[in-house]
């Protein structure tokens, strides 16, 4: 069981920071993943008296703060113009809408969850994370860093110019994924993101530029370069087991998931 | 009549819906201290050295208990009938411990973080050794699960602790082996099913408290109460009559509370300190010390004729008891009797079993007991043999299914032909509602998606043929009103309310006239217990008896009061009347309380010599996604033959819940453990069960018969409505892809790669 | 630590411990509906609403509840009544365990989503889970009240 010692409501984010330079120290996020933990806690800290729980946008970004809830960002109604609804997909099978009005951005995305549906989303589009010590660093860069003492603040989505669409496939509605999958053309750079692989999403490169020009290929040869660059992020991705799929089926998936995402933002389907 | 075959709401409907404090922790003391247990992380282990004196030590710590307090007697915690089939295997606590989970020592503190922090401060020293976890590798292995000498099998059941055999036996009839031989269709096929959690909403909890006569009372979330009362009678070792169980409101059942799960544990600490105490299973605890579903392996071969004719069925199933043997022995039996009976034609069948022990959580009852697992075998076996005969699978049924008047063979010796069946309407019924003709056996969408169509038909019991007691007491009040009082257990069904329609409509009374109390052994009369689809057939017996009687004395007294002769008068539920004159109720009831010498009460106790099978048809339309695999059931229609359904609405309601159980063990749920016997689905994060966004539109009609040996002609349909969809589904899901599972659950990987290996084969 | 909440309209004042959760807190306040029925922020039992919206009381701090409305069943008698009663029609309260929760989220779906169709109903209810009923006689029960409401909302206009 989770026991706390303190509990700080901070008042600003450099009082949040020096509290949790002690290793027993723990920012709350919405408590979701925290409690189900066997951990003590000396200081609790609260950052939901700072004013973070809102998306903002702003003329060249989305000002995400990290305590807003998932359900806030998957009604966002600028945003998921933005993103043509990927990110309400990418959001409406976690669970419920209690659980989504209590989850927050921050908590999902700091924790870097292999079965992260919010990760793998925000890999695919401009996103960039704002730490209190740190500072501004790309998303995809913080995906791969160790966690730290930081505070992460903000996640940031700039409106760099991009199509994206979100799949996943799982055992039942509402349950974790077995394997999720955005794609994007983010400032005409084909990005494709495989998450739940079961670790952490990763976004595969596309190195001999099999999708290059993809929206101005006549339909057989834009066909044959999105199964073609399926096979190829099926072939170089790592995957493993869990107890919701093996390795094996989660390679076939890829390959299905990633065709079927390219298909869709090359208009080859609805 | 007035009640019976109405859909009236439940008379607690109300209380529930707004939310009352009516369940056991609601209700619980405020000063009660908080139980909880240490539990084994071994799957094979003895506790070897065990000190509790830091543990004690903790503030707010009222009492640490381990194996060396308490009493030695073995017992079952089943709620079955005294003597139980179920083997005396378990102690509260033993220094052996048989699996991840196994209790270690009970702690008692004032407050839940005193007991967590005493329970971290309890030193174990543990001797692991090798567990057994494949069933496969039980029966007559090297490794014990009980080796105890004093382990006992009450009753004859082929069981043997040094088999780690909890029951085994071969039933047969005619020569199977020649039957098939001369079948011109045969299939041999083996099915697995998984253990299955029944994740009731509420979990294992009861609380305990000391009255002034220095009686033990238990409060307890359960479907057994006089069970309890016996079982912990014998695992306290105390008298039973120093033990009240009391059961309030209980949120769900569907078997898991048919064990004694949680109920030793506050009654020793209550019994011990003399303090009332709770004990609340988590979550987490309801998943890895439950009593889930018997994982079973079932091998079926089955021979038709050119016709299409089943005439032999052969059976083996081997069952996974766990590390205790609750409902290890009867749950199998329903696995052979309740499917072989499905083929009326049979000429000869064998029935062969071995439930084992092993080292993974005990397994125990839930809803279908053994004829879920059982039916999916068989059924599922019927399906692919009038694919061998390229029949119609609706058609090999028609051909075979129980009809009425018409045998059952294998189903229990005594019930030897079904006196009430309309299984044939029920299939016509289902077939309409399907559109079958036109669906079978599948439909490309076009879009990716293949929908395939399959069909199960399924039957359970009502009640324990010469075992099962349902019992009723009523009573006249001094204003009218009636009281009937009831040993079965509400769980939720409503058999508090269908039991009193069945009373309103003897007693010629409006329901409200009608109050209905139970349970408390103190005061209610005996009754086995809410299980085995007894409670409408058996109970409900009983209710229909004891008011009859009770109508005979209003009758008596209001005679008496006409002075005229108890033969001559007539009641109709106000009045009674002799000729011209007539009393009321009423002044009956207050003259029963005035210088009066009979009693207006009546208790009647019931016990069925047959357990009539209720019948049903299931059809589950499927849709597969031919690249992943996911199957989502689109439509499930089912017609049921419960004979007269007492109330229409519950027996629907029933019907469906039982059918979104089934699609979830149809296609997700399983418990999976580690290497080491460590279960990965504790949580509702990690066992899913389905949501309302898993299930399609599920279809439920009724083609009611009439049962001549039930209440107002009523079989049950509980625990019936589970049995359809794993056969139904799995056939569908062949149907549409030609993968045919034969290990539940039906994953979506499962079928992405059977269609995957499908094509490289061709 | 002192936390001041409203609670069903009422302004209180505790003293909480600092990791206490607020369907612990409630449920000493003599808030027995709400119920618990895991661990992991799966089943919705313990749903209520916290300025509206509805939350998992076994996932938010008690603490965060500082300032914030918060309302359980207690608070809605009377609108649990009525749609109790559709659901009662239905026999799919069952064991009850759930109806809670369940229902204040559907008090909360009726704040958020306006004339929701049959796959936003469903959505938006997807973390209320219940084990007896099978769903199907839940889902009929709304269907039947959102559609008293609607007649009732065109009394209303008519009048």
């Amino acid at each position: 069981m989770l026991k706390i010692k303190n509990y700080v409501k901070v008042k600003s984010i450099a009082e949040a920071y020096e509290l949790n330079q002690k290793k027993s120290a723990c920012v709350l996020g919405g408590m979701i993943w925290l409690k189900m933990g066997n951990r003590n806690v000396s200081t609790a800290i609260d950052l939901s008296g700072l004013g973070l729980d809102t998306v903002q946008e702003r003329e060249d970004e989305f000002h995400i703060g990290c305590m807003t809830s998932l359900r806030d960002l998957e009604t966002n109604a600028a945003l998921n113009e933005f993103t043509q609804g990927a990110v309400r997909e990418s959001l409406r099978h976690i669970v419920g809408v209690q659980f989504r009005n209590c989850a927050t951005v921050g908590g999902s995305i700091f924790g870097r969850y292999g079965f992260s549906d919010v990760l793998t989303m925000l890999l695919a589009l401009d996103t960039w994370v704002e730490l209190h010590h740190a500072g501004r660093i790309p998303l995809a860069e913080f995906a791969q860093m160790k966690k730290d003492r930081d505070i992460l603040e903000a996640v940031i989505v700039k409106k760099t110019p991009q199509q994206s669409v979100y799949l996943s496939q799982r055992n039942t509605e509402t349950d974790f994924p077995v394997l999720t999958c955005a794609v994007s053309l983010c400032g005409g750079r084909a990005r494709t993101v495989i998450g739940a692989r079961p670790g952490r999403a990763k976004i595969v490169e596309d190195p001999d530029g099999i999708l290059n020009g993809l929206t101005e290929m006549p339909e057989t040869e834009r066909t044959g370069a999105v199964q073609k660059f399926a096979e190829y992020a099926a072939e170089h991705t790592t995957f493993g087991s869990n107890m919701r799929a093996s390795e094996e089926y989660r390679k076939l998936l890829a390959e299905v998931l990633v065709r079927r995402a390219w298909e869709t933002l090359g208009g080859m389907k609805r | 009549m007035n009640y019976v075959s109405r859909p009236v709401r439940k008379k607690d409907a109300m209380a529930l819906v707004t939310g009352k404090p009516v369940y056991t922790n609601d209700l619980a003391p405020k000063d009660c201290l908080i139980v909880k247990l240490l539990r084994s992380p071994y799957a094979n282990a003895w506790v070897e050295e065990i000190r509790t004196d830091n543990a004690s030590r903790v503030e707010g710590i009222a009492a640490v208990f381990t194996y060396k307090d308490v009493p030695q007697n073995r017992f079952t915690l089943a709620g079955q009938t005294y003597p139980e089939l179920s083997p005396y295997d378990r102690l509260i606590m033993d220094p052996h411990l048989r699996y991840v989970g196994d209790t270690v020592a009970i702690v008692a503190g004032e407050t839940e973080d005193a007991v967590d922090k005493a329970l971290k401060r309890i030193k174990v020293k543990y001797r692991v050794e090798e567990p057994v976890l494949d069933m496969h590798k039980a029966k007559d292995g090297p490794i014990l699960v009980h080796p105890e000498d004093n382990w006992e099998a009450k009753v004859p059941v082929g069981a043997d602790n040094r088999r780690n055999l909890c029951a085994s036996a071969v039933e047969e009839s005619g020569d199977v082996d020649k039957i098939l031989s001369e079948c011109a269709y045969t299939v041999d096929q083996t099915y697995h099913t998984k253990a299955n959690q029944q994740t009731m909403m509420e979990t294992f909890r009861t609380y305990c408290y000391m009255d002034y006569f220095g009686r033990l009372n238990v409060v307890s979330s359960t479907q057994i109460p006089f069970h309890v009362r016996r079982i912990l009678g014998t695992a306290l070792d105390i008298p039973s009559s120093k033990v009240r169980v009391i059961k309030p409101r209980i949120g769900g059942g569907f078997g898991a509370k048919q064990t004694s799960i949680s109920e030793i544990y506050p009654a020793f600490v209550t019994w011990k300190t003399g303090r009332p105490s709770k004990i609340l299973f988590s979550r987490y605890e309801s998943q890895i010390s439950g009593s889930p579903r018997h994982e079973m392996e079932i091998r079926v071969r089955a021979g038709a004729d050119e016709n299409g004719i089943v005439r032999a069925l052969d059976v083996y199933t081997l069952s996974n008891g766990g590390a205790y043997g609750e409902h290890g022995p009867t749950t199998v039996g329903l696995s052979g009797h309740k499917a072989i009976a499905l083929y009326r034609h049979t000429e000869a069948y064998r029935f062969a079993y071995d439930v084992v022990y092993t080292n993974v959580q005990s397994a125990g009852a839930y809803r279908g007991y053994g004829a879920t697992q059982g039916i999916y075998a068989v059924e599922s076996a019927v399906n692919e043999l009038a694919h061998k005969m390229g029949m119609d699978p609706v058609k090999i049924r028609e051909l075979n299914m129980p009809v009425q008047g018409g045998p059952l063979p294998a189903y229990d010796g005594v019930c030897k032909t079904a006196a009430s069946c309309t299984m044939d309407q029920c299939m016509e019924r289902a077939k309409e509602m399907m559109n079958w003709d036109e669906k079978y056996p599948c439909r490309d969408m076009g879009n990716g998606k293949v929908r395939g169509v399959g069909v199960a038909m399924a039957m359970q019991g009502s009640s324990i043929a010469g075992i099962d007691v349902g019992g009723a007491s009523v009573k006249l009040n001094e204003d009218g009103s009636y009281t009937l009082g009831l040993g079965c257990a509400d769980m939720g069904t409503g058999c508090d309310t269908i039991l009193a329609q069945m009373a309103a409509d003897c007693l010629e009374t409006p329901l409200d006239n009608i109050v209905v109390f139970g349970v408390d052994t103190d005061i209610s009369p005996y009754d086995s217990g809410s299980y085995a689809s007894a409670t409408t057939y058996a109970t409900g017996t009983a209710v229909v008896n004891a008011c009859r009687e009770l109508r005979e004395k209003i009758c008596s007294l209001g005679a008496l009061m006409l002075e005229s002769d108890p033969a001559n008068v007539d009641f109709d539920g106000e009045y009674v009347y002799a000729g011209e004159n007539k009393v009321s109720l009423r002044d009956i009831a207050v003259r029963g309380t005035c210088g009066n010498t009979q009693e207006l009460q009546v208790t009647q106790t019931y016990s069925s010599p047959i357990s009539p099978p209720p019948f049903m048809v299931g059809m589950a339309e499927v849709e597969i996604d031919k690249e992943t695999g996911s199957a989502k059931v689109v439509d499930y229609v089912a017609v049921v033959d419960c004979g007269t359904p007492i109330n229409p609405n519950l027996v629907r309601v029933q019907a469906e819940g039982g059918i979104a159980q089934g699609i979830g063990m149809a296609l997700y749920e399983d418990i999976q453990y580690s290497k080491k016997g460590v279960i990965r689905n504790n949580s509702f994060m990690q066992y899913k069960i389905p949501t309302r966004l898993d299930i399609g539109d599920i279809c439920v009609e009724i083609k009611g018969s009439y049962e001549p040996s039930g209440p107002f002609g009523a079989k049950s349909v509980g625990e019936l409505v589970i049995d359809t969809p794993c056969p139904a589904i799995t056939e569908a899901i062949y149907n549409a892809t030609g993968v045919r599972v034969r290990e539940l659950p039906a994953t979506a990987e499962k079928i992405a790669m059977g269609m995957l290996k499908n094509r490289l084969e061709k | 630590m002192n936390l001041s909440f409203w609670l069903n309209g009422k302004l209180c004042n505790d003293e909480v411990e600092p990791g206490m959760m607020l369907l612990e807190l409630l449920r000493t306040k003599g808030c027995y509906s709400v119920k618990c029925g895991c661990e992991t922020s799966n089943c919705g039992l313990c749903t209520v609403l916290m300025d509206d919206r509805p939350v998992l009381s076994c996932s938010v701090p008690a603490l965060r509840a500082e300032g914030k409305k918060i309302v359980t069943m207690e608070g809605m008698q009377k609108e649990a009544e009525e749609f109790g009663s559709f659901l009662a029609d239905e026999g799919a309260e069952q064991c009850g365990f759930c109806n809670p929760g369940f229902i204040m989220n559907i008090f909360a779906m009726e704040r958020e989503l306006t004339d929701p169709t049959e796959e936003e109903i469903q959505e938006y209810l997807a973390g209320n889970l219940c084990r007896c009923s099978g769903f199907v006689g839940q889902t009929r029960s709304i269907r039947k009240y959102l559609a008293y409401k609607e007649s009732q909302k065109k009394e209303g206009i008519r009048e």
